[in-house]
């Protein structure tokens, strides 16, 4: 069974010429076929963590530990680990002008897989899971995120995730910007994902929304550049009604 | 002219659309045109037309000081049944006839060739099979004068290869008779050092189509200058480009179209990848509407996609309007960067980073490649592509 453990991630980011620590020491283990939330105020450190999971080179990692099935994590390059399993949905996909969808697809198929898919069955694979999201299928021939609105692009990631089919699945504030619709039909696409028993999922998100559709087995609250507190979904409802102000104004963030 | 490293993803560069009761595209050059180099002054740099081009990494081809050497350039004719070939020497009126220098290396073209080639593709004649003209740069100096007349009705398909080495000056002629149609490719394969400065004149009869494919990918510098005019009515000109700028390469294209004639149409794509320190790219996009030249129909667009730090593209479309009786007239110009944002989401989706380059590239040339239509040439392309980027990414 596939395990994603973190151990006393710290990692800094370089900014007006001053080096910033935004990960103080963040501990969690993501096995296939859990969910984690980890919700946490503006600022604290989430996207950080989701990000330097998947080895943006913006970050750098100044102690702790990443081992996925026992790998090293941090020793692979960034495609390196899409290939290992690891998968990030974006909170702000990148436009790549001149590349098609279907293109960018098969290519990235191809290589998480190691071999290229059968055209036939693949077609009909990228067919389906785009009907399922409700994209049309005009959309294949599209510049990869280029001229997408919102809830297109956060689509376009679940559908990558669907085809990808990855051991760990972080989705960094997959929520945002989605309208009720949006929402369902994005958060849809993610269960289908996690039904397969297969996945690990680690939800990264501000507001306790999207968890009404995807209902996590574990909350973790982030706050200051770790997790503060974790619990089950009880959690969230906390948050829920409280918020999250009992954990900023403590000094677990500076 | 702005440097590519400031410029964000889709920004566009500089140009301008005026409205003028008369056209500054040839009051700003700094001579009227000429077949005598004397009648040009030695340029300085600083003129209009001279303004982005490196004066002293051309040999000596703009001051007079590049003479001609014996075997320059090998030129080898290569054309199926039906097509004449002829050697030719200055006085042939044939020579001269679809346009006139405009700049002094152009005229220094003229006033100094021995030999001229001309192909005649006679009337009515549609060749199955392109004419292949090979010019090979052996090292030496040249300068060259080509025609390639189609007479009326008449189809074919040129394709101009440069290789080898060279320091070269041209003009090249191409007189579409009515109802011609000529695709012509020029292919700029130089070794590293080559120089290659050369007018291209296409003149297009009444109905007649053209389609010019100027591929860019070697040489230290070229500068082209491709340049249409209009017959009569109902021509068509479509001229793409493609060029590939390495680290220190120049290359500058400066195309003109001249609406002189009413209900004639252009289009015009050029699109360049760069990469490496001071690679620059130079494009000047010329659309003058003549005041009698209603009906016109004519769009221009230039794209650049930056790879890596250190590469520059100047990019200036500038159109002419003096006549509003016309049916379209639009122009557009974009530099991007491939950034590290992209590189970043194409290998987090397991792809390797060589591979995340050419799948930009690839697609930022793909349209443009389709478009050539000529079979060989297409999948020589995407060869050459993919080989400029193994060999330097």
């Amino acid at each position: 069974m596939a395990t994603l453990e973190i151990r006393d991630l710290h990692v800094t980011v370089e900014a007006d010429n001053a080096t910033k620590e935004i990960l103080k020491g963040v501990d969690l283990t993501v096995k296939q076929g859990e969910t984690h939330a980890i919700m946490g105020p503006n600022g604290s450190g989430k996207s950080t963590l989701a990000y330097s999971l998947a080895g943006h080179p913006k970050y750098t990692i100044t102690s702790g530990t990443v081992l996925l099935d026992g790998e090293d994590v941090l020793e692979m390059s960034v495609d390196e680990r899409a290939r290992a399993g690891l998968f990030l949905a974006m909170q702000y996909p990148v436009e790549v002008p001149g590349v098609s969808v279907s293109n960018f697809l098969r290519t990235s198929a191809t290589a998480v897989r190691g071999e290229a898919p059968k055209l036939r069955t693949w077609v009909k694979e990228v067919k389906e899971t785009m009907e399922r999201l409700h994209m049309d299928p005009s959309f294949a021939e599209r510049n990869v995120n280029e001229g997408f609105s919102g809830g297109e692009k956060k689509r376009h990631e679940i559908l990558q995730l669907e085809l990808l089919k990855p051991k760990i699945a972080i989705l960094d504030e997959t929520d945002s910007g989605l309208d009720v619709d949006a929402l369902r039909i994005v958060s849809e696409g993610v269960n289908r994902v996690r039904d397969t028993g297969e996945v690990g999922t680690l939800l990264i998100t501000h507001y306790t929304r999207i968890l009404r559709y995807i209902k996590p087995d574990h909350v973790h609250v982030f706050a200051g550049g770790r997790i503060v507190e974790s619990g089950g979904p009880e959690l969230a409802d906390k948050l829920e009604n409280e918020g999250y102000e009992a954990y900023t104004k403590g000094g677990a963030s500076e | 002219m702005a440097e590519a490293q400031n410029i964000p993803v889709g920004s566009t560069t500089a140009g301008q659309i005026a409205v003028a009761a008369e056209s500054t595209v040839a009051t700003r050059m700094s001579a009227p045109p000429s077949f005598d180099v004397a009648d040009f002054p030695v340029p300085h740099g600083r003129e209009e037309e001279w303004r982005f081009t490196p004066l002293e990494r051309l040999r000596g081809l703009h001051d007079g000081t590049a003479t001609a050497t014996g075997e320059g350039v090998k030129v080898d004719v290569q054309a199926p049944e039906g097509v004449t070939v002829e050697t030719v020497g200055r006085d042939d009126a044939r020579l001269g006839r679809a346009g006139t220098p405009v700049d002094r290396i152009a005229a220094q073209a003229y006033s100094a060739f021995e030999k001229a080639s001309v192909v005649t593709v006679p009337k009515e004649t549609v060749l199955t099979e392109p004419v292949r003209i090979a010019v090979h740069g052996q090292g030496g100096t040249a300068y060259c004068h080509q025609v390639i007349e189609l007479g009326a009705f008449a189809e074919a398909v040129v394709v101009i290869d440069h290789t080898g080495d060279a320091v070269l000056a041209a003009n090249v002629d191409y007189l579409l008779g009515d109802g011609a149609k000529l695709t012509v490719v020029s292919v700029q394969d130089w070794d590293d050092k080559s120089v290659h400065v050369a007018q291209h004149n296409a003149r297009i009869g009444r109905d007649a189509s053209f389609k010019s494919v100027v591929v860019t990918f070697g040489g230290d510098l070229v500068r082209l200058h491709p340049r249409v005019t209009y017959a009569g009515p109902g021509g068509e000109a479509e001229l793409l480009g493609l060029y590939f700028t390495d680290s220190a390469q120049h290359q500058e294209h400066r195309l003109f179209v001249d609406h002189n004639t009413p209900h004639c149409k252009s289009n015009v794509v050029y699109k360049g990848a760069l990469q490496g320190d001071d690679a620059h790219a130079v494009w000047i996009g010329d659309v003058l509407i003549e005041a009698r030249a209603e009906g016109t129909d004519t769009y221009e667009m230039n794209r650049n996609l930056v790879l890596t730090d250190g590469a520059r593209v100047d990019s200036v479309p500038n159109l002419e309007i003096e006549t509003g009786e016309i049916v379209g007239a639009g122009h557009a110009s974009a530099t991007g960067r491939f950034d590290d944002e992209q590189l970043f989401y194409l290998m987090a989706r397991g792809i390797p980073e060589q591979d995340a380059r050419r799948l930009v590239v690839r697609g930022f040339f793909a349209e443009l490649v389709q478009q050539i239509g000529v079979d060989d040439i297409e999948a020589r392309l995407i060869e050459k592509i993919e080989a400029e980027l193994e060999a330097t990414v």
